[in-house]
């Protein structure tokens, strides 16, 4: 059987997952735009500014607007650049960062779609987010988004150990890898609290990975004009910034699912567990944002040398040794789950 | 349990696989309506790398510092480490003393080698 004929054979289901693809998808576009306008109103508001307020009510049209006016900017592709490789990275990197939200759980039962390895499947697809910015620093043949990509492209892998650690610290907890069962399983405790050191290692390695400040060195004004995105300008570069806001709200997600209790209510009584538990998931995602935009309003940026310092001295160490600590208490005192 | 069953499990990937192509979709699509409604002048200089208003001076694919092989190097170890107790990690209540005390004899061996690179100046940015 072709699969041509396998496709029009299952049309009805592949529509009916399409429509819920956009279902998700709209969603995630505002949540964007509205993640954008949170992070400039709240680093406003600590510099005691308005922020953006004049397009539409308190601003809200803001986002939407700068994004529709990029739509009739000239593309610009430089004349060294490999011109396919160029378009593709954008479209990459935005692709990646949307593609992963397919398996996040907002609600019991409310995922695109349920797969039992949902937590290595987002750890697979926010690690290739990476080729995005090496594709795009490499072909713009240019010095700045070279430099910058590198760079980027360092951090990000090297902060991507210690998540790795912290998952799997998190994964021995859990005994699946199903992220609705990592959910559940925090009904008692929410992970944050017996493993806070591994969620502070994973909120500012989550900040590095997203080259968010003080992380931002990537794209750190004063030395590297824009970092990779140099060279980008309209709809390649919209896409990036995109990217870039869709990953960091999959963090805040992840944050909440592996140590939050993703959309279980703090205590599970009368008026706290009447609320649906989305607006819990949401609740949380937000506090996590908004963690995510103080953090870059407060702290000056690192050092690069300091940075890898950080990731491969501190964060490295504390989170091997975290796993080994977890696995041995959750060994001897007979706490692991799977127990047979 | 749902998740053991074989079909459903597979069935479950359709949906991420038809997720994933939609997102690159509009990503194009995101692209493609923008060459179509912007105007192209392009132009000498505003096609040149951008380098601060100068001519471009020199080859931008230039040499660069090895500490960035090395650190890219560093990573794929301790990824595939990574990699390496995911399954261990799911299953290691039911495996007993065992897998227990193996995988603490590997995660030894590895933090050997952590500390002769860190001796080593592997980890060293100046």
């Amino acid at each position: 059987m072709s699969v041509v004929t396998l496709i029009f054979d299952n049309i009805f289901i592949i529509l009916t997952i399409l429509m819920w693809s956009i279902v998700v998808f709209i969603p995630i576009l505002i949540g964007v735009i509205l993640a954008v306008y949170g992070d400039r109103k709240i680093w406003a508001a600590v510099q005691k500014r308005k922020g953006p307020n004049v397009v539409g009510p308190f601003g809200l049209f803001q986002v939407p607007a700068d994004g529709l006016k990029y739509i009739f900017k000239e593309i610009i592709i430089p004349d060294g650049s490999d011109k396919v490789l160029f378009i593709f990275a954008p479209i990459l990197t935005f692709g990646l960062a949307i593609g992963a939200w397919s398996v996040i759980p907002i609600q019991m039962g409310a995922a695109l779609s349920n797969i039992n390895v949902g937590i290595l499947y987002i750890f697979a697809i926010s690690s290739l987010g990476v080729y995005g910015i090496l594709i795009a620093g490499w072909s713009s043949n240019s010095k700045y988004p070279f430099f910058g990509a590198l760079r980027s492209a360092a951090q990000m892998v090297s902060y991507e150990v210690s998540i790795g650690f912290v998952i799997v610290t998190v994964l021995m907890c859990v005994g699946s890898l199903n992220l609705t069962d990592i959910v559940l399983a925090q009904k008692d405790i929410w992970f944050f609290i017996p493993l806070f050191p591994m969620f502070i290692v994973f909120f500012i390695s989550a900040l590095a990975e997203t080259n968010r400040p003080p992380f931002d060195l990537p794209e750190a004004e004063s030395e590297l004009v824009a970092g990779y995105q140099t060279e980008y300008s309209a709809m390649p570069f919209v896409l990036f910034f995109f990217g870039e806001y869709a990953n960091i709200l999959l963090m805040c997600a992840m944050t909440t699912i592996l140590f939050l209790g993703g959309w279980l209510p703090p205590f599970d009584i009368a008026p706290f567990n009447m609320i649906p538990g989305f607006v819990w998931f949401l609740l949380k995602l937000l506090f996590v944002f908004y963690m995510f935009a103080m953090v870059k309003a407060f702290v000056p940026r690192y050092r690069y040398d300091q940075l890898m310092r950080l990731g491969w001295k501190v964060f490295l160490p504390v989170s091997l040794i975290s796993v080994v600590l977890t696995s041995s208490v959750l060994f001897f005192f007979n706490l692991a789950p799977n127990l047979i | 349990m749902d998740a053991l069953n074989m079909d459903n499990a597979l069935g479950e990937y359709l949906p991420v696989l038809i997720f994933l192509i939609l997102s690159f979709v509009i990503g194009c699509l995101f692209v493609f309506v923008n060459f179509i409604a912007a105007r192209h002048n392009p132009d000498p200089a505003k096609n040149s790398p951008y380098e601060c208003g100068f001519d471009e001076f020199g080859d931008s694919r230039m040499k660069f510092d090895v500490r960035f092989y090395l650190v890219t190097l560093l990573f794929i170890i301790f990824d595939l480490e990574v990699v390496f107790l995911f399954p261990w990690a799911i299953t290691f209540g039911s495996l007993g003393l065992f897998g227990y005390l193996s995988m603490m004899a590997f995660l030894g061996v590895l933090t050997i080698g952590f500390i002769y690179e860190w001796k080593k100046g592997a980890l060293e940015w100046q």
